[in-house]
């Protein structure tokens, strides 16, 4: 088993045992093991005793900041709309961060989603998540039965097969192009920073992409769609998707139709991407849930892209940074409205 | 019991020739599966790799389309028909499904039972031909064997193939099946004696999954329903369940839909659509109320239905162990462990 991993398993079970038994946190939000090879579960610990069953491996993809919000209300004595808010501090809980967690933290915290004070951020520099799927694709779709991970290795096991695979080459895109990989806050920091990463062209898929001409562009984003079949494990693995009533659901008005019609598979994931603008991290947990592998990440890659080029942000990472599309600055570029001059032809 | 031996290229010529019988369809590797239908239509006279396992997508596509047309009407008022119900454009295709799984095809046998009387259901059935092949590699993740199946099981087919020492054995099951094997005349021959009894061996030892031979669905029916709706472990559950509906859509015997009206430029239809219990839109009232508003409710429903309410109103259990749902869950939420537990209380 990897060194690397057997550390910060041990540190993360030694850290919720203090934290559950002091009382300090009423929950310690990790991972478990899981029943098949490269799975592990969402836990949530809350006895002392719990804390040896949480793990740390390169297969902890669903990024935990999604189960935050509804945590921290499962904590609070139940109150009636109207009823004063409780006397005295509510119950707290502990989460296991990365990079990009960290930042979905912040960004739940600006959205006045989570309390800062009732969260303990175990913070863990990510070495970047393995994606299953290519794990899978490298071992041509046979069926795996058992994988092994040592510290730059997968050792892939199936009927009548064994394979190593490099870790790096199976590392999913959005770890592998991710410039943060260290939590940007946390209360207590398990292993150490791995410090800024350079990366040469973060944005080269979607450059790719943008470089096709309209014709090629469509044809490219039809087919990368077309094989959804709208369960919306994406929209429930996003940590920003925290709607009591999501858009898809709505059935007065009712915005975009229920079939696997390219026209409403299509709507679902373009409003799904625009509603995370200014606000996704590429945490990569909407693709890693995917069952059918869409590439929808690519969408909300491309707005970070904007956001980044035109307001010079990236979500989430500080507290008092103001939020790059809720915060209007006169300086903020102005070249997307239309005046009525250029309508008519005119030059900017 | 007809049986014929093909070998893989006169496979892949009666494939070609059942063409001319209707749309021949078959599993689509990920490669190609690039719809969410997740068949391909074969185009020409191969027969396709099949890998061991299920296909990605379950063959419920094929009778519970994604959306199913009720009917059309015209939404033009004032005009004689408008607002009238009309048929949706008749003239459904014969399909003619390949290397549909027995777990598969034993999930149109099950579906049937809540759609006894279901005219659409009933019609899909009679235009979709099953040929199922069986598994010889039963996957990590398959217990057909534990919900009352077999991977040398029959149930729903039409015809059976089964791979067996480099040939393919085709039996017909119906008469419909009989009557594609009336197509191979000239490419496959009679099976002979010790090829026959050799597929009856297998079939009588053939065993998938951990767990077999409890007959589940007896011992379930048996406890009583409000002890296994109060299980203490439903909260647990539920806590990791992210309450996506991947398990529902990929589920071969999740059959629960939902019907709206589309309209357009005075054009309109009646569809019905698959729809997920794990959405709680599911279960919205028109008054607001919904009896099923919190998660846990929700995935306590979607396994009490499989394991519970089900085989207490048709018998079995409305599971037929293909595993999808295993492999595939987000977040590893195991049905194998779910009727472990149920069965341990």
């Amino acid at each position: 088993m990897s060194t690397a991993n057997q550390k910060i398993t041990e540190e993360i079970r030694a850290q919720a045992e203090r934290l559950l038994s002091s009382g300090e946190v009423e929950a310690f939000l990790g991972y478990e093991k899981g029943s098949l090879p490269m799975s592990v579960r969402p836990f949530t610990a809350r006895k002392p005793e719990d804390a040896g069953r949480l793990v740390w491996n390169s297969f902890c993809v669903l990024n935990l900041a999604n189960y935050l919000p509804a945590l921290l209300k499962s904590l609070e004595p139940p109150r009636r709309p109207g009823d004063p808010p409780p006397e005295g501090p509510l119950p707290r809980v502990a989460v296991v961060a990365t990079g990009c967690w960290s930042r979905n933290i912040v960004v739940q915290i600006r959205e006045n989603q989570v309390d800062r004070d009732r969260v303990t951020i175990v913070g863990v520099p990510s070495r970047g998540m393995v994606s299953a799927m290519k794990v899978r694709a490298a071992v041509n779709g046979r069926e795996i039965t058992a994988v092994t991970e040592e510290d730059h290795l997968l050792l892939v096991e199936g009927n009548g097969f064994r394979q190593e695979i490099n870790r790096w080459d199976v590392v999913r895109d959005n770890c592998k192009t991710c410039r943060h990989p260290d939590p940007v806050i946390h209360d207590i920091l398990i292993g150490k920073k791995a410090g800024q990463r350079q990366v040469q062209e973060p944005f080269a898929q979607v450059k790719d992409i943008e470089s096709k001409d309209s014709a090629r562009r469509w044809q490219w984003f039809a087919e990368a769609f077309e094989s959804c079949i709208r369960c919306y494990a994406c929209r429930n693995a996003c940590p920003l998707c925290y709607c009591p009533t999501c858009f898809v659901d709505d059935s007065r008005p009712q915005w975009v139709g229920k079939s696997t019609d390219r026209t409403d598979t299509l709507l679902f994931h373009l409003l799904r991407a625009y509603h995370c603008a200014g606000r996704c991290t590429d945490c990569g947990s909407c693709e890693s849930a995917c069952p059918v592998g869409i590439p929808m990440r690519l969408l909300t890659k491309k707005l970070n892209m904007d956001v980044l080029e035109m307001y010079g942000s990236e979500a989430g990472m500080s507290l008092d940074e103001p939020l790059p599309l809720t915060t209007y600055d006169p300086s903020d570029p102005q070249g997307f409205v239309l005046t009525e001059r250029e309508e008519k032809g005119g030059t900017r | 019991m007809k049986v014929l031996k093909f070998d893989r290229k006169g496979m892949g010529k009666w494939l070609a020739r059942l063409g001319e019988k209707g749309n021949v369809y078959v599993p689509a590797s990920s490669k190609e599966g690039k719809t969410a239908i997740g068949w391909r239509k074969l185009e020409s006279a191969e027969m396709p790799p099949v890998s061991p396992g299920v296909p990605a997508r379950p063959v419920k596509n094929f009778l519970l389309p994604q959306p199913e047309v009720l009917f059309r009407f015209s939404t033009r008022p004032g005009k004689e028909d408008s607002f009238i119900p009309r048929e949706p454009e008749p003239g459904q295709v014969d399909n003619i499904i390949f290397g549909v799984r027995p777990c598969d095809a034993r999930s149109i046998m099950l579906n049937a039972m809540p759609y006894e009387n279901d005219p659409y259901y009933q019609a899909r059935m009679e235009h979709n031909i099953i040929i199922g092949l069986t598994c010889g590699e039963p996957c990590s993740t398959c217990f057909c064997s534990w919900t009352g199946g077999s991977p040398m099981g029959t149930d729903g087919c039409d015809l059976s193939v089964t791979e067996l020492e480099g040939a393919f054995m085709a039996r017909a099951i119906t008469r419909r099946g009989e009557k594609l094997l009336e197509e191979a005349a000239g490419i496959a021959v009679e099976a002979d004696h010790d090829a026959v009894e050799g597929l009856e061996k297998m079939s009588a030892t053939a065993v998938a999954g951990a767990g077999s031979g409890t007959a589940p669905e007896r011992a379930l029916r048996e406890r009583d329903l409000m002890e296994l709706y109060n299980a203490p472990f439903w909260q647990d559950l539920a806590e990791r369940c992210i309450n996506c509906g991947a398990c529902t859509f990929l589920c071969p015997t999740c059959y629960c839909f939902d019907i709206q009206d589309e309209t357009l430029h005075g054009k309109g239809r009646r569809i019905r659509y698959q729809d997920s219990c794990m959405f709680p839109l599911f279960t919205l009232h028109a008054s607001g109320h919904n009896p099923r508003g919190q998660k846990v409710q929700r995935v306590r429903n979607r396994f009490m239905h499989k394991l519970k309410y089900f085989p207490d109103r048709f018998g079995p259990l409305s599971c037929v162990g293909c595993g999808r749902c295993v492999r595939d869950c987000p977040v590893n939420i195991d049905i194998r462990e779910v009727m472990g537990k149920l069965l341990a209380l």
